[in-house]
């Protein structure tokens, strides 16, 4: 991997990752986090900051179609993987089954949790696609919601499901 | 009830749907603004300290810094929501009064090196003894944490209805039962961001704030500036709670590091900075006594109440008062004393979490009628039913009620949730509880004294009459207010709701409203926009009047249509009548205004627990315990609410579960905890145990019938009222399957362990 030195001796590094299909190629420090290098140097601000710790899931991005908290990824471990991100769930403004049933469902309030909800119910749905609820409980309970007590983003993704 | 209307009533997409669920939604801290800096606050490491001096010029050497300030660059007036107790510096000058307190804030071209510069602050502190117990803070001897708060009370109430002394005298049975809460924080997903900018003598500041009024209004006072010249914005809020209530240290600082460098400055919470800063619920320390009749009957009440405010005012005093108002609202009884302390203590300062000052004394009271049943041996349920309120009445404190469906929703509660068939009837380990609620459907008067209306509304019909523009200070904070706002405005114009657009929350484009708390926006903002509506139609009826050759009064417009009420066949869409108005008379607008009336009694404090109209909800919940862990799982919940008339059903019961959620965070596993120095030891979503998908049970919602005459279609709340039950039901539930009383929340595993331990 390509590195540069500044004059106070800091290192940089030459990275390239795939993120919904296309190539960025950017120098970043060896500790920069995922989700800052999607939100600040890409304008990705679909993916969201909640607790920076790993604890709330709202930074959720699909790796190689796994679930992750891109707030405890570095850069430099996501290149030479598939990111996903909530902009890259539609395609050509049309929207995904997940987020449909979302919208159709009313399990969206505050929105802040939902880009991350809808990607681990994305995840969950292409490895299982006939989930039953409590599988779909579990793959949502690294996604806290503040707003809907989880009860229509259980059915949205219930639904999602029946369709498939 | 719904089918004389075409656009509420009815469970239409949310006007955000699309996007949010893209991600293209952009809350606060999501925008970027040319040449933008990156702001911080330095927070106190102490819980009581004595400022003896601050040496920033090593931070303002560090490269990359643009700006370093602290009191002394900024104005020394004091801020507070609560305008009777203004204590609060936007930087502290001669003390520090908790861990978290604001010292100072820097600016500079990136994160990395603002947290370089944070360090780099010196700050010489005396350290002072420091009180964390708001029983230790009366005794005498006790640090002292204000000047103006002699033996560190801040607010002290003594109310008294009625006699109850001489109700307890004629009482058949009489209890007192002490119920304790705890300290929690609304933790809305999103942390709170400040972007601020300066062009010339006029600041443009975008906040994660519950209201852009009292934001504007708080900045305009501090830093002594014309309201004219203060533009408060918010984007898309990722839940507020009441946490993004009161004015934040970033608003306030990004103001002043963005004047001082004369670029866009944001500021952002970290989670950790969350629980420090925002103003979490008050932790209530509840002795309730009640004197009954043989049957149940509730003969008088006094509550006497101790809550820990933490460093500072804030909304606390109305905290304070919230806490004894609303419970006569629920049972009838003529005999009323209320006594609180609101006490100081060296920890963060406290505020409104959904509900407000209520949940917790709900949790005490329902708690404590259920132990006054089982004495009586009477069914608890029955017993509420025998007290509840009932419509056109009025509160011993001077509240009017008019629509009320307390009796109701427990009838319905009962049958839905099977509880003859369960209460004392199910096998060990398991149970069934309930509890009561409620809540104002906006508060009677304005946070600050004010003569200004509570919510205008202005609606603006596009030139071509295809679209219409609804502009509202009303602020969407999830729950669903600019969705239910339009389809209110679509339906008094006699339009449609999928044509509406809406401009919210800006203080320079969209029209004053005092925001989002005491669940007031449907009720008060909604009054503002039927009104705005209603006068959009009366100019497309004349007008189409004149287009038709009738008389205005021989026309009505419903889903975009003009007819004739007598021939309805005879028609001309709403957008041509709305063109033709703006060819002859320039754009087609209307205005609407609300205030409420005049309420509430003559006594000190009157004020606090007025409303046009009040909410009542029943909840059942059946917990199951497993009695060698002490381990809690809600198997089963049931709500029945009277919210009045329903403009949405979906975001409605959207709102109750997301309500009875909360409640049953607080009910057994959210608590905050600091150590011994006053420091945050759970200040993270891990440890501060918010319930998972995995916690959360089936809820059932449903509804009684019932319309306010108060309020626009006769609406009611929904949002805060629905919380304030759960805790007692929980607790009720625990008892029911345990024969023991936890008599704290939260209602941990722990505890039920070791109550079951004694118990043996």
């Amino acid at each position: 991997m390509l590195a540069i030195v500044d004059d106070n001796g800091v290192k940089r590094y030459l990275v390239t990752l795939n993120i919904n299909g296309d190539s960025y190629t950017r120098v970043v420090k060896a500790n920069t986090l995922l989700v800052n290098f999607l939100r600040e140097e890409l304008n990705l601000t679909g993916t969201k900051k909640g607790c920076e710790l790993g604890d709330c899931g709202s930074c959720t991005v699909l790796m190689d179609g796994k679930p992750v908290n891109s707030c405890i990824v570095l850069v430099m471990e996501a290149e030479g993987h598939e990111i996903t991100t909530i902009e890259g769930v539609a395609q050509n403004d049309k929207l995904d089954r997940v987020q449909e049933s979302f919208v159709e469902h009313a399990a969206i309030q505050c929105g802040y949790c939902t880009p991350g909800m809808v990607l681990s119910a994305k995840a969950l749905l292409t490895k299982n696609p006939h989930p039953t609820e409590h599988e779909i409980r579990e793959a949502i309970a690294g996604n806290l919601c503040r707003c809907t007590g989880y009860v229509n983003i259980v059915k949205a993704i219930l639904a999602a499901a029946g369709e498939q | 009830m719904s089918d004389n209307y075409t656009q509420i009533g009815k469970s239409v997409t949310r006007i955000d749907a699309l996007e949010k669920v893209t991600g293209r939604a952009k809350y606060t801290a999501d925008m970027k603004f040319p040449n933008m800096l990156v702001g911080k606050l330095l927070l106190s490491p102490h819980a009581h300290a004595r400022i003896i001096n601050i040496d920033t010029s090593e931070a303002e050497k560090l490269p990359g810094v643009k700006a370093v300030i602290t009191h002394r660059d900024v104005p020394d007036k004091k801020y507070g929501l609560s305008p009777a107790r203004w204590d609060e510096n936007i930087f502290c000058i001669d003390k520090v009064r908790y861990v978290g307190d604001k010292v100072a804030a820097v600016a500079a071209i990136d994160e990395e090196t603002v947290y370089k510069a944070l360090k780099l602050i010196k700050v010489d502190y005396e350290v002072l003894p420091a009180v964390f117990d708001p029983f230790e803070a009366m005794k005498e001897g006790a640090p002292q944490i204000f000047d103006i708060y002699p033996g560190n009370i801040n607010t002290e109430i003594h109310q008294h209805f009625g006699d109850v002394d001489q109700a307890f005298k004629e009482a058949y049975y009489v209890r007192t039962d002490r119920l304790d809460g705890q300290r929690t924080y609304q933790c809305p997903l999103e942390p709170h961001a400040t972007i601020a900018y300066w062009e010339g003598s006029r600041v443009t500041v975008y906040s994660s704030i519950q209201s852009v009024h009292y934001l504007q209004y708080y900045l305009a006072q501090v830093f002594g500036l014309k309201m004219g010249d203060v533009r408060v914005v918010k984007t898309y809020i990722g839940g507020g709670f009441g946490g993004k209530m009161d004015p934040s240290g970033l608003d306030f600082a990004s103001v002043a590091l963005a004047k001082k460098t004369g670029r866009p400055v944001k500021m952002f919470f970290d989670r950790e900075d969350m629980f420090y800063n925002n103003r979490g619920r008050h932790a209530q320390f509840m002795n309730f006594t009640t004197g009954v009749t043989k049957e149940g009957k509730i003969l008088g009440v006094h509550a006497d109440f101790v809550m820990d405010g933490g460093a500072y005012t804030g909304l606390g005093v109305a905290s304070a008062y919230y806490a004894g108002a609303l419970l006569t609202i629920l049972y009838d009884f003529e005999n009323y004393k209320f006594d609180m302390y609101r006490v100081v203590t060296n920890l963060p300062g406290c505020g409104a979490q959904r509900g407000h000052g209520q949940p917790q004394p709900r949790f005490a009271f329902e708690s404590h009628l259920d132990n006054i049943a089982e004495h009586l041996g009477i069914d608890p349920l029955e017993m509420r039913i025998l007290n509840a309120r009932k419509p056109g009445t009025m509160t011993v404190q001077g509240f009017k009620v008019d629509s009320y469906g307390l009796k109701e929703a427990m009838e319905k509660a009962r049958d839905i949730s099977g509880w003859r068939d369960k209460k004392g009837k199910l096998p060990p380990g398991q149970g069934i509880g309930m509890g009561n609620g409620g809540f104002v459907s906006g508060a009677g008067y304005a946070i600050y004294r004010t003569d200004l209306p509570h919510s205008v509304a202005t609606i603006k019909v596009t030139d071509d009459g295809t679209s219409a523009i609804l502009y509202t200070g009303a602020i969407e904070i999830g729950q669903g207010s600019d969705t239910v706002l339009c389809q209110m405005a679509a339906e008094a114009m006699g339009y449609r709701y999928e044509d509406m657009k809406i401009v919210a929350g800006d203080t320079d484009l969209a029209a004053h409203d005092l925001g989002a708390y005491a669940s007031r926006q449907t009720l008060m903002s909604g009054a503002a926009v039927k009104q705005a509506g209603e006068e959009v139609k009366k100019l497309i009826l004349e007008t189409a009047a004149g287009m038709m050759d009738v008389s205005a009064g021989e026309l009505d417009c419903r889903d975009g249509i003009v007819f004739v009420k007598s021939n309805p066949q005879i028609t001309k869409t709403f957008a041509e009548a709305a063109r033709t108005y703006f060819v002859k008379h320039g754009q087609l607008i209307g205005r609407g205004s609300y205030r409420p009336p005049k309420l509430g009694g003559v006594h000190k404090g009157s004020a606090v627990g007025t409303s046009p109209a009040y909410s009542a909800a029943t909840q059942v919940a059946e917990v199951e315990i497993d009695r060698e862990t002490g381990e809690v799982q809600v198997k089963e919940a049931w709500d029945v609410h009277d919210c009045g008339f329903v403009i949405n059903p979906a975001l409605l019961h959207a709102q109750v579960h997301g309500a009875f959620y909360m409640g049953m965070g607080e009910s057994i596993w959210e608590e905050v905890l600091f150590d011994q120095n006053g420091k945050l030891i759970n200040g993270n979503l891990a440890e501060y145990r918010l319930p998972t998908a995995l916690d959360m049970p089936p809820v059932a919602s449903e509804l009684v019938d019932t319309v306010d005459p108060n309020a626009p279609w006769g609406v009611k709340e929904v949002g805060e009222g629905a919380t304030t039950p759960t805790m007692g039901c929980i607790s009720n539930a625990i008892y029911d399957a345990i024969g023991v009383r936890v008599k704290s929340l939260p209602i941990t595993y722990e505890k039920i362990w070791r109550a079951l331990k004694e118990k043996k």
